[in-house]
């Protein structure tokens, strides 16, 4: 697709864990721990990945799915205030096309005895391009009947 | 594994774009998605979209002017016909960039949720299991 276009959009979750904000904020910060919980795709292959979490640090994922193209993260760590926030940028690729460009904001905040983690990610979605490892799930964005429409516009074509 | 407190929150979608501002502003109106749902069934005239509305024209054609405005939908004067068609790519960029988004950083803190309920501890560097 040579169309070119960039959409953006920004969404925020929410979510309060039963653990204290230093113990979730190293679910993010430490590189080992991360791994453990972040991988959505058990099956795809990992190419490559390092983690450099400072000020500055980058990030930097590159994993396959089988027999798809190679899917790229690239991130850089801008603020990180500990157990209270990490502020990074990341690009994503899918093969040699760069599908969005992102800044991502996590808080930690003290709440009912646990954390509330605020998740927001504000992006700039390039030329159309899907990302087909999570076409699937489209659901629940909050417009209960535009899965609907997009039924019939499928059914349509 | 969902425990009730991890109920996620879609705290809002608002935008920088004005397309996509415009598109969520535009489906939020009852009676304009069902002109867009009528709309991805295939073209329509002005007169035909607002037969089922039990709704005068004019105020058809203003909601009209607002789907046009998202670029949701787009009309063409042909004679003294006005048809209207929908503009697939539209529908599916402000779906697919918040689903898809959200859909995986849901799972992700789901399993950072599991992650956290399973090891309550942060482990001590070399002690991972």
């Amino acid at each position: 697709m040579s169309e070119r276009s960039a959409t953006h959009a920004t969404f925020a979750l929410e979510r309060t864990y039963p653990a204290a904000p230093a113990r979730v904020f190293a679910a993010f910060a430490d590189p080992r721990e991360k791994a453990r919980w972040i991988g959505c795709h058990d099956e795809w292959e990992t190419l490559e990945q390092a983690m450099d979490f400072r000020v500055g640090g980058r990030e930097v994922n590159r994993t396959q799915p089988p027999g798809g193209q190679v899917h790229g993260f690239e991130a850089r760590y801008h603020d990180i205030v500990p157990n209270q926030r990490i502020v990074y940028s990341y690009a994503m690729t899918v093969g040699d096309e760069r599908i969005s460009v992102s800044l991502v904001t996590l808080e930690f905040e003290p709440a009912d005895g646990g954390t509330r983690l605020t998740f927001t990610e504000q992006g700039a979605f390039l030329d159309g391009h899907q990302h087909p490892a999570e076409r699937e799930a489209g659901t629940g964005i909050g417009l209960d009947r535009l899965e609907t429409l997009l039924a019939g516009e499928m059914a349509a074509v | 594994m969902t425990s009730p407190e991890l109920v996620p929150i879609l705290k809002h979608m608002l935008n920088q774009s004005p397309s996509l501002d415009l598109v969520f502003q535009a489906l939020a109106d009852p009676t304009r998605r069902a002109m867009v749902e009528r709309l991805v069934r295939g073209p329509a005239s002005v007169s035909a979209l607002a037969e089922p509305l039990r709704m005068s024209l004019p105020a058809v054609m203003q909601h009209l002017q607002v789907l046009e405005a998202s670029g949701l939908v787009r009309s063409e004067k042909v004679g003294r016909v006005r048809t209207c068609q929908v503009v697939p790519s539209t529908l599916r960029t402000a779906e697919e960039w918040i689903g898809e988004r959200r859909t995986l950083w849901e799972r992700r803190l789901d399993r950072l949720g599991e992650y956290l309920a399973e090891h309550p501890d942060h482990p001590q560097d070399g002690s991972a299991p």
